[in-house]
């Protein structure tokens, strides 16, 4: 069923900029519209462009945010996170968490 | 000669004529708007929905830039049901790289907050490592489940032992002794994995114990938003109207009791939710065509009456989608387009 959704009207995850576009109804309360227009600014990309997987594909390894293929000397969980809350401009409460755990001088 | 292959609201494949799709379509929207009091689909809608229902094709979906966020509840549950033998920090890792999930959920196997409340370092623990290796925004979702507060799973006297009996005023007392008990749990396990890291918490099918529920999330709701004002919640509902089981309580002058998805939502939005999920039940003995019409009109006035994001519940046996435990695509991604195109949803 999920994946029916999934196809059927979902983002598509990391595949595209469906995690990004969530974050911002999570964190901002944005609808749809809202969010995807202020991910596709942030992102220097057409509102089109956020469910193409190719075109996100490019994008997400050029900004360095994690990738679905898990390819060598990329981000990989956390660290993606870091830069997409850079990237985004919000707080996301993982990252805020893990920086006060290391220390806030050394991040 | 019927011509249109379709399914009734079990799952059973059926055949419709045209014009029986229409008068079920026509009937679908005409009930939800006589019970919740809101318009009926337009000529316009149902014309939209009667194309979705008339195209031949086994899948159907939205126009590429019309897509919408996934959310989930139980999760990371859903391949431990199939007996799939991975860990819940797999199955986030399998929904966010494989299955293109825009979100994840985890949540315990027994799915409740009051059953989480004894383990909740535990789940702390292992949130904390599937964080470190999740890219996507990830919650943690249990059951408000006042149902399991009573005897004999829980403390307080059972209300459905009561009424029988005559004992209305010692079964909403229950009920009410009930709701401090959930509020106390909620807000002690949703404090703990937020301050684990969570993106956001999930009160999923809530109001499944009526009126009782819904009052126990909205007032758990409140105090985690002043404790913590950037937490997502996310508030999914059971039924599309809320079932009186107290029949009496009230949120801030509002009575609970048969309140409908437009209705719910404005509560939801005051205590301070950032995701509301609306729900509508599938009429099993009614075809989809049908059960789909109805549900979209609910959700559409919902939508209209929002200021938050609306994700409706489109799992089994709501949202328009057949009661079965393996949905058929054919009704799924015919439900998933009609939801989002109509009612301008913001998620599933």
């Amino acid at each position: 069923m999920a994946i029916t959704h999934a196809i059927a009207s979902g983002m598509g995850g990391m595949r595209t900029a469906g995690d990004l576009v969530a974050r911002m109804q999570m964190t901002r309360g944005m609808k749809i519209k809202e969010a995807k227009e202020y991910v596709a600014k942030r992102l220097s990309v057409s509102i089109l462009d956020l469910s193409d997987p190719v075109r996100m594909a490019e994008v997400r390894d050029d900004l360095n945010i994690g990738l679905v293929r898990s390819l060598p000397k990329r981000v990989k969980g956390m660290d993606g996170k870091f830069r997409i809350a850079e990237i985004l401009g919000i707080d996301i409460n993982c990252v805020k968490r893990f920086k006060e755990r290391v220390g806030k001088n050394i991040i | 000669m019927p011509d249109i292959l379709t399914r009734m609201g079990d799952g059973s494949w059926t055949r419709m004529t045209e014009s029986a799709l229409k008068k079920d379509l026509e009937e679908g929207t005409k009930d939800a708007a006589e019970r919740a009091g809101v318009p009926p689909l337009s000529e316009e809608e149902l014309k939209h929905l009667f194309d979705i229902y008339r195209s031949p094709v086994k899948f159907v979906s939205v126009e590429p830039g019309n897509e919408i966020v996934l959310s989930f509840d139980a999760g990371t549950l859903k391949l431990q049901r199939l007996g799939i033998n991975t860990g819940r920090i797999h199955n986030i890792q399998i929904m966010e790289r494989a299955l293109g999930a825009d979100t994840m959920e985890m949540g315990h196997i027994d799915y409740s907050y009051k059953s989480v409340k004894p383990i909740v370092g535990d789940e702390q623990q292992e949130f904390e490592q599937a964080l470190l290796v999740s890219t996507l925004p990830l919650f943690y979702g249990a059951m408000p489940n006042l149902a399991i507060y009573s005897q004999p799973d829980g403390p307080v006297a059972n209300p459905a032992e009561l009424l029988p009996k005559g004992k209305i005023s010692e079964a909403r007392a229950s009920q009410e002794e009930a709701v401090e008990l959930a509020v106390k749990d909620i807000v002690y396990v949703a404090s703990a994995m937020y301050e684990s890291g969570a993106d956001g918490i999930n009160f999923d099918t809530t109001g499944a114990a009526g009126d009782p529920d819904f009052l126990a999330t909205l007032r758990a709701t409140k105090i985690l938003k002043e404790r913590y004002p950037d937490l997502c919640i996310e508030l999914g509902m059971a039924g599309e109207f809320v079932l009186g089981m107290h029949g009496a309580l009230e949120y801030e002058g509002v009575r609970l009791a048969g309140l409908y998805p437009h209705e719910q939502v404005k509560l939801a939005q005051r205590a301070g939710v950032t995701i509301f999920g609306p729900t509508v039940n599938t009429n099993t003995s009614k075809s989809c065509a049908w059960n789909l019409a109805r549900a979209v009109t609910f959700i559409k006035v919902c939508v209209e009456h929002s200021k938050i994001p609306i994700h409706a519940n489109m799992g089994m046996g709501v949202g328009g989608a057949p009661v079965v435990d393996n949905p058929p695509t054919d009704a799924i991604s015919r439900a998933s387009k009609a939801m989002v195109e109509i009612c301008r949803l913001d998620g599933l």
